[in-house]
């Protein structure tokens, strides 16, 4: 890497006024309808609780696989994401669909273990068959300047998902700036992410819509750099069908056709899946219905 | 840059359905008079101009063509009620009309900015977030000072000057009267507004406003139709300060008219303002704030950005961005919440910047245009950028006041600012760097009268607005607005 023109900055006041303009998009009709689908097809339906016990997982997968069967044609979710001890139970309940199951691992949420540690974990999670590996990086290493040592990190854990997917969980609300953001999802495509993420949900902020933006920006610039597409997960805060389709607006217009696939975008949340159905039988049918008509798990 | 070249695809499978404004609560009239004297009169010429929607060509309505005499018994009204009526009215109770005419533009709002964009062709996104408020805003702070002159002149007396002749452009119609009337009102004056040819409708209702805002009759009057209809205006001897904002050969040829007369004037004219991104900017935002610059309102905008410089190091990348990011505007239906990009105010512009796109490729310009569908009917532009152009291109020198942005390329700080200073206007300018000290050094040697420094088209009624050279002379907005609607004394 000899170009030596320093990243180029960002503007927090212009991230926030191009933000707002995309916000603004008016998403009607069968534009709604289509959208709300998407948003369906890309969630990484989740649970991160010290609380999750098998049975909570295997509901979860179910939910997966069955989200709104009163309503044909309706796509299923793109992953299950839980910690690395519920994989074997996840993969076992999701076998025969083609849901893939995320673990996240190396010390999530906070990422505070050695390195050894977490390679340890992420070696167990890939045998355990995780079609997908959401790591956190040391946040504190980053912003005292250690960047080879995150970077490292990343490549390490990389070189052991093999055929996994790698998410890198930047921990964006623990970055203080939006020239962080940029500057850590440099580091983690170039150490080799598939994917970059925005939150663990266990720091507020977690996603917001300028860290997103910020980061979709980055992964563009990185495709024209290396001809890589890195994929993007926001996740934490999104729990409304208003607000996925406002990610998927800053998406279509940031990245355009070839990132509007599960492949390269995910929403990370829990209770989303439910609101964008509630939106789709309203579409559908012209009425709201109850909440009490969506199975909670 | 990878060796393989990388192109994203914004033609997507998804796409935004019509999400068009109702108007079906606008009623426009099938024919409009002029207001004179707080009455609706016919004009006595008997001519009226056809008024359409440059969006479809459709016909809204139409408006009479002021002749000499309607122009007369306008003076004289505005007269009558400058002796007798506005200017002896105590300056509280000035300012508490102007309030009113600010919150009926608010409670009207939708309606006008519905209006607006049938009328001009601009996206109704921005005369309902941009025109419309800023047009508000414009009274609520001019009511402000009309009983605080005295702190605006201090140990000075302000006196109104008598009756003012407003002319006014059709790239923000509603605005601009809005620009013109309050701080003329404000100060005590009278006046007779004339509103462009093609753009009259807002003015229309604002008629309606100052009439029910119970504005007395004759303060005022609204005259519309042509350039020669300006002409008469300003040639007439009653009018004690003239109030232009339009093209500078107009504005030249008014000063011409004015000149040896005791008249008082202010223009506010053209400008090719220079944007200047240096390499340390933040790029993504710049290019951000090009795109505002310049295709903001279709670039009929005498501040519009319409020269880019960008510092050689990061030439590729912005171009390369710009190009994406004008793959994503939407061109079309102005009344749709989603469109970026309007209509072309009229066929005439329309032929104006089409023959100057031509002028640039045959110059040798290299010009990149989005590929977006443009309506078969309607005047419509698609977003044009010219790159390989020097400052001697005529598309870098002559304000095209279109969606057409020109590219250069400098090294030196000296370089760009001597290059932006190369020109025979002085209006607005831009300068994007993350170096506050360079802001500090390029805003202060560039000559023009408002730059703006990593953000562009930043308006406020506090502010004031005018331009150096050929852009013009004298102020509009903030204190300084007042200056050109008072006498003053001691």
């Amino acid at each position: 890497m000899n170009n030596l023109r320093p990243m180029h900055t960002v503007d927090q006041i212009g991230v926030q006024e191009r933000v707002k303009r995309l916000k603004a998009r008016s998403i009607k009709q069968k534009s709604k309808l289509h959208a709300l689908t998407l948003t369906l097809s890309m969630i990484d339906l989740t649970t991160l609780e010290g609380r999750d016990s098998p049975s909570k997982v295997r509901q979860l997968c179910y939910k997966a696989t069955h989200l709104h069967e009163k309503f044909p044609g309706i796509p299923h979710v793109a992953a299950v994401c839980v910690y690395a001890p519920m994989i074997k139970v996840a993969k076992e309940a999701l076998r025969g669909s083609s849901v893939k199951v995320a673990a996240v691992a190396t010390a999530f949420p906070s990422g505070m273990a050695t390195l050894e540690t977490k390679l340890a974990e992420v070696n167990q999670a890939v045998q355990d068959g995780t079609d997908e590996v959401d790591m956190v990086i040391s946040r504190g290493r980053l912003l005292s300047g250690e960047h080879d040592y995150v970077a490292e990190e990343i490549a390490r854990v990389k070189e052991l998902c093999g055929q996994a997917h790698l998410k890198v969980i930047l921990e964006t609300g623990e970055l203080v700036t939006l020239d962080n953001v940029r500057a850590a999802s440099y580091l983690a495509m170039r150490a080799g992410a598939n994917f970059i993420k925005t939150s663990t949900g266990k720091v507020q902020p977690a996603a917001t819509p300028e860290v997103t933006l910020v980061m979709m920006q980055a992964i563009r610039d990185y495709h024209h750099e290396s001809g890589r597409r890195v994929g993007l997960k926001p996740a934490g805060g999104i729990s409304k069908a208003k607000q996925a389709i406002q990610y998927l607006v800053m998406l279509r217009e940031t990245l355009g056709q070839a990132w509007l696939t599960p492949d390269l975008f995910r929403f990370g949340a829990s209770s989303l899946a439910n609101d964008v159905l509630m939106q789709i039988v309203k579409q559908s049918t012209g009425i709201y219905q109850s909440p009490n008509y969506f199975s909670i798990d | 840059m990878s060796d393989k070249e990388t192109t994203l695809d914004f033609d997507t499978d998804w796409s935004y359905s019509p999400a068009p404004q109702s108007s079906t609560e606008v009623k426009l009239r099938d024919r409009y008079n002029l207001f004179i004297g707080g009455k609706y009169q016919p004009s006595q010429t008997k001519d009226y101009l056809e008024i359409i929607n440059p969006a479809t060509e459709e016909k809204l309505s139409e408006v009479p063509q002021a002749g000499a005499a309607d122009i007369q018994s306008a003076v004289e009204a505005a007269r009558e009620a400058y002796t007798h009526t506005w200017s002896p009215m105590p300056a509280a109770d000035r300012g508490k009309l102007i309030f009113r005419i600010a919150r009926m533009i608010q409670e009207r709002a939708r309606e006008i900015a519905v209006i607006e964009t049938m009328d001009g062709g601009k996206p109704i996104r921005e005369s309902r977030d941009v025109d419309v408020p800023l047009a508000a805003a414009h009274f609520f702070y001019y009511a402000g000072w009309a009983d605080k002159l005295d702190y605006a002149f201090p140990g000075r007396s302000a006196q109104p000057i008598g009756v003012a002749a407003q002319i006014i452009p059709w790239n923000f119609p509603l605005l601009m009267a809005a620009w013109k009337l309050a701080p003329a009102l404000a100060a005590g004056n009278t006046l007779v507004l004339k509103p462009a040819e093609t753009t009259p409708l807002t003015a229309m209702v604002l008629a309606e406003i100052v009439r029910e805002a119970g504005i007395p009759p004759g303060v005022v009057n609204i005259v519309t139709g042509g350039g020669e209809t300006g002409q008469i205006l300003v040639r007439h001897p009653d009018v004690d300060k003239i109030a232009f904002t339009g093209s500078t050969a107009v504005g030249k040829e008014i000063m011409r008219t004015l000149a040896g007369s005791t008249k008082r004037y202010t223009l506010e004219l053209g400008g090719k303002a220079a944007n200047i991104i240096f390499a340390d900017a933040a790029l993504d935002q710049a290019v951000e704030g090009i795109i505002d610059s310049i295709f903001f309102n279709q670039g009929h905008v005498c501040c519009a950005g319409s020269r880019l410089f960008v510092q050689e190091s990061v030439y590729a990348e912005v171009i390369k961005k710009l190009q994406e990011r004008m793959e994503m505007l939407i061109v079309g239906n102005p009344l749709d919440k989603n469109t970026d990009i309007g209509a072309i105010n009229s066929r005439e512009q329309l032929e104006r910047i089409q023959a100057f796109v031509e002028i640039g490729k045959q110059e040798g310009g290299e010009v990149y245009q989005s590929k977006c569908n443009l309506p078969d009917n309607g005047f419509w532009h698609a977003p044009t950028l010219f790159s390989n152009v020097s400052q001697s291109h005529r598309v870098v020198q002559e304000e095209i006041f279109g969606p057409v942005l020109a590219v250069q390329t400098f090294r030196t700080v000296d370089e760009v600012i001597e290059k932006a200073n190369n020109t025979p206007y002085g209006l607005s300018g831009g300068v994007w760097t993350d170096k506050g000290a360079k802001i500090f050094k390029v805003t202060r040697e560039i000559r023009a009268g408002v730059i703006w420094a990593n953000t562009f088209n930043k308006f406020d009624p506090t502010s004031p607005f005018g331009g150096y050279k050929e852009s013009g002379m004298g102020r509009e907005g903030g204190v300084e607005g007042l200056m050109p609607y008072v006498r003053l004394d001691g």
